[in-house]
């Protein structure tokens, strides 16, 4: 049996593996997160707050209104998106072109209005969404165990990132964005809807993190809390990705996946902090962040 | 010599005085604080409920001794030791609280029986689970209630060596009661020839248990034993689940695991679990009643925590009625005098160190198709006598026991 530092090749592969299915939940949510920054300047801190409103729709659907989980994979970020375009009209246009600490204060705010709203109305224990039939058991890889739901989760959240990615970067649509958010005034002589297409791409934005709530549902327990818990690592993920990039926000996602899962194998009393660490130092060295461009 | 004879007289009086005083109850109202997770991954096993327990004891009791009015306090500890500890603190030094109950966290259990201890109060800690409380950190002012790591160990772990689990890896969390546990079922494995081949420490709490569930499967022990509690044990055993760790032949050993967890998980996850605990509302005519009543009341079945919070108050406001006293000291010698006997112990008594000896139980969960109700979960295996299952007062390394009841 091969040893690399005193763990087995095996184990090791293992825990890549896993540590991959971790990063694919930070790659979809920095990049949700990065697109709102990077295209709207906004440092939006409800997006926890909006992944866990994406598992809870999920959550009521099944159990109220007979929603699957496959319908629930569709809706339900086209539900919660409609609701952050609602924010994004209603409250967040009116501080637009303020200090960016007046975006932090107001969705911190509302993050904070929601979740203890589903407090009251959910309690703190886990509510259970069922794994969806489709997706239960798994495979014997030879050197682990995956369930299947697991590996769904790397393949749904890689192909929804590399589409969005495409989608930013490629196509026409991306180039009118890109462009609007970095000269609107020009946009607008031009005849683009400047305001609406941020609209439209802050609904995307939280519409993502809806999506990775609905896919977290199954194997994590559906809480109030679970999206404060996780955002504050999705902050220092997108802090060292650098705040403007896409692909940045993926790759980098993707990494401290990774590295969070080696670091459970080698030293996991450390587990919870090694992404901090590593901020910290990425901060020291390359403040930008490791894809960033400096603003 | 005038003035020496009227010191003498002012001394004397005084002293008759803090006599009677002794013999009082301060304030005029026996003030009881109740300190537990309200709102995290302990909420559900002592939490509101327990809250609720705790007004039932008094209510049995008829809401007053010797005429003193009983006023309860509550906090939300938030699992850390900081909080409980100020809350407390604050208890004792602004309301002149007398007594402390519920107690969940052993962090946070370890920090406030500190200041119980500097405050001359009484704590009566039934959440709790780290065998240390009575061991190394033991101290009059405390007693430990309901159960403890190493009856758990001893319990559960014996069991499972005997059913042929002999190498072990531990899920331990990474704090004082995972690792009072960690080293109490370490002690009974190799007591009786098994061995722990690994063990993991998981940050507390946790909410991604899978890269742990993965070691303990790539270890190869017979035994995989969960060494933590509240949510934490709910999502390692769901994470155990998915990755088909007892199809695969391993074994499963929930070291701490409540009532309300297996509710929550249900039956096909947990079917088959092997644990020991305190008490089971299905055992006897009294414990039915009693778990009826507050069933009703709370809208779940009791577990052994908030049991443990009720048999613990109303032996508590017994022995105040007894001595006519809320003196921390007058109360407990007045409680390990008298034997526990209620519809949640029997023949229990109070040890010199503060624990609290009392038969345990070992159970096995039901199959789905065994059970016949919501809440008709265990199937009691056998009955452990008290002397068997806590650690030995000659094996303590309390140093500060109270005097003999």
């Amino acid at each position: 049996m091969t040893l690399v530092f005193g763990v087995p090749l095996s184990v090791l592969f293992g825990q890549l593996l896993l540590g991959l299915i971790n990063g694919s939940f930070y790659a979809l949510l920095s990049l949700g997160l990065a697109i709102i920054f990077g295209l709207l300047r906004i440092i939006n801190f409800a997006h926890g707050a909006q992944y866990m409103l994406g598992a809870f729709a999920a959550f009521i659907g099944l159990n109220y209104l007979g929603v699957s989980y496959w319908m629930a994979l569709l809706l339900s970020p086209l539900l919660i998106g409609l609701l952050g375009m609602g924010i994004e009209r209603g409250l967040l246009r009116r501080i637009a072109g303020e200090d960016h600490l007046y975006g932090l204060l107001l969705t911190f705010g509302l993050a904070l209005i929601v979740e203890g709203s589903f407090v009251k109305l959910f309690g703190v224990s886990g509510s259970p969404y069922p794994m969806p039939d489709l997706l239960k058991g798994g495979h014997n890889l030879g050197f682990m165990f995956l369930p299947t739901y697991r590996g769904w989760v790397i393949v749904a959240a890689l192909t929804v990132c590399f589409a969005t990615w495409y989608m930013i970067e490629r196509t026409r649509l991306g180039s009118y964005l890109r462009a609007g958010t970095e000269n609107p005034k020009l946009m607008q002589a031009f005849g683009i809807n400047v305001p609406l297409l941020v609209t439209l791409t802050y609904g995307y934005g939280v519409a993502l993190a809806a999506f990775a709530g609905v896919l977290a549902a199954p194997i994590y327990a559906v809480t109030p809390g679970m999206g404060s818990n996780l955002l504050i690592v999705v902050f220092a993920v997108v802090v060292i990705g650098g705040m403007g990039s896409i692909m940045g926000a993926i790759v980098t996602g993707l990494a401290m996946g990774l590295i969070e899962g080696l670091t459970k194998v080698f030293y996991p009393e450390a587990a919870n902090t090694v992404i901090f660490v590593i901020m910290v130092l990425v901060l020291l060295l390359r403040p930008a962040g490791l894809f960033g461009k400096e603003a | 010599m005038k003035n020496l004879r009227k010191t003498a007289a002012a001394a004397l009086v005084s002293s008759m005085i803090a006599g009677a005083a002794q013999a009082e109850i301060s304030n005029d109202e026996v003030r009881i604080g109740y300190l537990a997770d309200m709102s995290g991954t302990y909420r559900d096993l002592s939490g509101p409920g327990g809250l609720e327990a705790l007004q039932m004891a008094i209510e049995d009791f008829g809401g007053t001794v010797n005429g003193k009015k009983i006023v309860t306090f509550h906090a939300d500890d938030l699992n850390k030791p900081d909080v409980g500890a100020n809350t407390v603190r604050q208890w004792i030094d602004e309301r002149n609280v007398d007594m402390v109950t519920g107690m969940v966290a052993s962090s946070v259990v370890l920090a406030a029986a500190k200041v119980v201890e500097q405050g001359g109060k009484l704590a009566l800690i039934s959440g709790a689970a780290a065998s240390s409380i009575t061991n190394e950190y033991c101290a009059p002012s405390h007693i430990h209630w309901t159960y403890d790591t190493f009856a758990l160990a001893n319990g559960t772990a014996n069991a499972v060596l005997k059913d042929g689990g002999k190498s072990w890896f531990i899920l331990t969390a990474d704090y004082a009661f995972g690792h009072a546990m960690e080293n109490d079922i370490k002690k009974v494995v190799e007591a009786e020839g098994g061995s722990v081949v690994g063990t993991v420490r998981h940050p507390f709490p946790s909410s991604d248990f899978s890269s742990y569930i993965l070691q303990a499967q790539g270890s190869g022990a017979d035994v995989v034993a969960l060494a933590n509690a509240g949510a934490d044990t709910v999502n390692s055993l769901k994470t155990a689940s998915e990755f088909g760790v007892t199809q695969s032949g391993q074994k499963l050993a929930g070291m701490v695991v409540f009532l309300n967890d297996i509710h929550a998980m249900g039956l096909d996850v947990t079917q088959g679990l092997m644990l020991t605990t305190g008490w089971y509302w299905d055992m006897n005519e009294e414990t039915r009643a009693w778990a009826k009543r507050y069933h009703d009341r709370v809208g779940r079945m009791p577990g052994m925590v908030p049991a443990g919070i009720y048999s613990a108050t109303m032996h508590y406001l017994n022995a105040v009625k007894e001595t006519g006293s809320d003196d921390a000291r007058v109360v407990r010698a007045q409680m390990a005098k008298t034997p526990v006997n209620d519809m949640f112990a029997k023949n229990g008594k109070i040890r010199e160190d503060g624990r609290m000896v009392h038969d345990m139980y070992l159970v096995k969960v039901k199959t789905p198709a065994e059970s016949k109700g919501e809440w008709d979960l265990y199937e009691v295996v056998s009955t452990i006598p008290g002397d068997e299952a806590f650690r030995p007062i000659g094996e303590s390394q309390c140093q500060q026991m109270a005097p003999k009841g």
